[in-house]
């Protein structure tokens, strides 16, 4: 997983489809954080950051009971364990940091689960920048939770009642918003997506999920490497650092998405919300809405890298439905004593799935990205159960 | 097109529909060819349109709530002569769903003259431009108050028919006053070329359009349109206030 150059390429996937008012934004960033990940003081600044606020590393946890239940080897990749509940601290650090040294006060952000939110409003507070976030009403409802933890910590949260009322127009709303308010605010995407240097830039902050992942599987594992590593897909951000980590490995890649939003799955080649790559459409070009329990996978298309590993064969992308996903969180509640987020919960379900199918053969050793903790996913399980 | 606008001998004024927005939705346009309209811009609806602001959104949900389609847009207007130059605008995702020949193949064949991608900046647009070029439709390039010196030359080098000044940092929509900063920026877009330069977004009041055509070759008029046709003024009443428009123009200008 390379550098995709100055404009953002990886393969025919990515670039920057903007409107002329944000190229100088988008060149902005990239260039302030080209000279910002080459600082070995800001490089300190965020481990700081990541050891003494987020608490990383974070542990791999093998899943003793599930193991033996599948007859195979799993290890979790706790990011449930990260301050704040998810993977989506790591990205929103670094970005924060790369804000304030751009002289920015402001932050803004989209969100489904709320999760990315709410990291954005936690590293808000603590580098005393503000916090505008978009979130779609149909997200607000069912990750109210989410929506009050962002108001508690100071974030202005902005509903979106366009469209599907989820993740694509809160990504739409947000960068109709950015255009206004370049001078002054900073647009901190969620995932490995939007126009070039995001793309780049998210899978950088996030590969510590990796990195550290492949240090501690090195440790625990006979043969240091697992032969199997599964994180899910949305934007495809936690899933991007945790590749980042073994790409150079022989390890085997499998992105999970949900059935309803499997952008990278079952998406054409298309262009929204500033980059090339898989969305899912209709039959003239309109980009469909995603449905997925887990509203952080509810998203029409996958990150512009995700659908270049695809096409070389690195990496392959599978789905899951609904109804076994709620059943993977459960059983993993039940095993392990971990609730995981549904989107999370959407690796487990694959792991299960293909344990049981012979696809995962017995004795295989898998390394799954645990993304994030379900406490903000409690009602839903709790009208399903 | 291009040279059409050269030759006009007035200052030009560029009103902007939803393609398929109503039932009637082509007699807008000839409503606004009485009104005094030197080219017309009709939007091809996308699910996603990120540079447009609530009214523009609203159309664009309505018609393809409707069952609006591209293709059918096209259909509506082949073999039909308003007078006038019909240019296209969409977001590039419907290009890009064609490919770039075939879609300006199909503009072409239904009688468009040009094309407006907005979130096609020039870094990206080779393909489009080629594409453009060999069907004999005219692409016409954005330029924004932020686009630094040496850009906005290559910009209104390669933009082709006019060049799409973006006067304001936002979305379209209906504003109270003209922004303060585009007269500076068609300022410098003149000093680097002698293609035509309209100043488009948040053009709203006859004095809006008179006050932004005189530094500029003309205006175009979306938002304020279309919030008309969204609050079910018909073809004649839309045309009246282009009309106004076009007065305001031609006086103040
Ligand atoms: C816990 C959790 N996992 C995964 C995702 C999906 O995002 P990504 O694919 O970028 O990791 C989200 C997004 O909200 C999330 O909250």
């Amino acid at each position: 997983m390379a550098d995709p150059g100055p404009r953002g390429r990886f393969g025919d996937h990515g670039g920057r489809y903007v409107p002329e008012p944000l190229v100088a934004a988008c060149d902005e960033v990239a260039a302030a954080f080209q000279e910002a990940w080459a600082d070995a003081g800001f490089r300190r600044s965020l481990a700081n950051l990541l050891a003494l606020h987020v608490g990383r590393p974070t542990p791999l946890t093998p899943a003793w009971r599930l193991s033996a239940e599948l007859g195979i080897d799993l290890l979790l990749k706790r990011e449930d364990l990260a301050h704040t509940g998810s993977h989506k601290i790591n990205n929103v650090l670094g970005q924060a940091l790369l804000a304030s040294r751009m002289g920015r006060t402001r932050l803004i952000a989209e969100t489904g689960a709320g999760m990315h939110g709410v990291a954005t409003a936690t590293a808000a507070a603590l580098l005393g920048l503000e916090a505008t976030v978009f979130m779609g009403e149909k997200d607000m409802e069912r990750q109210a939770p989410n929506v009050f933890r962002m108001r508690v910590l100071g974030a202005e949260v902005v509903p979106v009642r366009s469209g599907s009322r989820t993740l694509k127009d809160a990504t739409s709303q947000a960068m109709r918003h950015w255009v206004g308010v370049v001078d002054e605010a900073y647009y901190c995407v969620g995932s490995v997506i939007g126009p070039h240097p995001y793309p780049y830039m998210v899978r950088e902050l996030q590969r510590v999920i990796g990195d550290e992942a492949r240090g501690q599987c090195a440790a625990e594992l006979p043969a240091g490497v697992p032969d199997f590593v599964v994180a899910c897909v949305g934007g495809g951000s936690n899933a991007a650092g945790t590749f980042a980590g073994f790409v150079g490995t022989p390890a085997r890649l499998v992105g999970v998405e949900a059935a309803g939003g499997a952008g990278a799955a079952r998406g054409r080649e298309g262009v929204l919300h500033g980059f090339r790559s898989s969305f899912l459409q209709d039959g003239d070009g309109q980009v469909t809405e995603a449905h997925s329990i887990a509203p952080g996978l509810d998203y029409p298309g996958v990150g512009p890298e995700h659908a270049h590993l695809r096409d070389l064969g690195r990496a392959r992308y599978v789905t899951v439905e609904d109804g076994e996903v709620v059943e993977a969180a459960v059983r993993l509640a039940r095993t392990e004593g971990i609730v995981p987020a549904l989107e999370s919960a959407h690796a487990v379900a694959w792991v299960i799935r293909a344990a049981a199918s012979g696809e995962l053969p017995p004795g295989a050793s898998v390394l799954l990205t645990l993304s994030g903790r379900g406490d903000k996913d409690i009602s839903t399980l709790m009208e399903l159960l | 097109m291009e040279a059409g606008f050269r030759a006009a001998g007035r200052k030009l004024l560029m009103p902007y529909t939803t393609g398929g927005l109503t039932d009637d939705w082509v007699e807008y346009l000839r409503a606004f060819v009485a009104a005094g309209a030197d080219a017309i811009e009709v939007g091809l609806p996308f699910s996603d349109p990120t540079l447009d602001g609530p009214t523009i959104q609203e159309a664009s949900d309505a018609a393809l709530a409707r069952g609006t389609t591209a293709r059918g847009i096209l259909a509506d207007v082949t073999g039909l002569d308003f007078g006038v130059p019909l240019v296209a605008s969409t977001y590039y995702n419907l290009v890009a769903h064609d490919g770039p020949e075939r879609f300006c193949a199909a503009l072409r064949d239904a009688g468009f003259a040009g094309l407006i991608v907005p979130d096609l900046p020039l870094d990206e647009a080779g393909e489009l431009i080629a594409a453009a070029e060999a069907a004999g439709i005219e692409l016409a390039l954005l330029a924004s108050v932020v686009t630094p010196a040496p850009r906005l030359a290559q910009i209104a080098e390669r933009s082709r028919g006019f060049v799409y000044a973006v006067s304001l940092m936002g979305t379209t929509g209906e504003r109270r006053e003209v922004d303060a900063a585009s007269a500076a920026l068609v300022e410098r877009l003149k000093a680097v070329t002698d293609r035509p330069v309209l100043h488009g977004f948040g053009i709203t009041t006859p004095e809006h359009a008179a006050r932004a055509s005189r530094a500029a070759d003309g205006v175009i008029v979306g938002a304020a349109l279309v919030r008309r046709v969204l609050d079910g003024a018909g073809p004649e009443e839309v045309g009246g206030y282009l009309a106004t428009m076009r007065r305001a123009i031609d006086q103040g200008a």
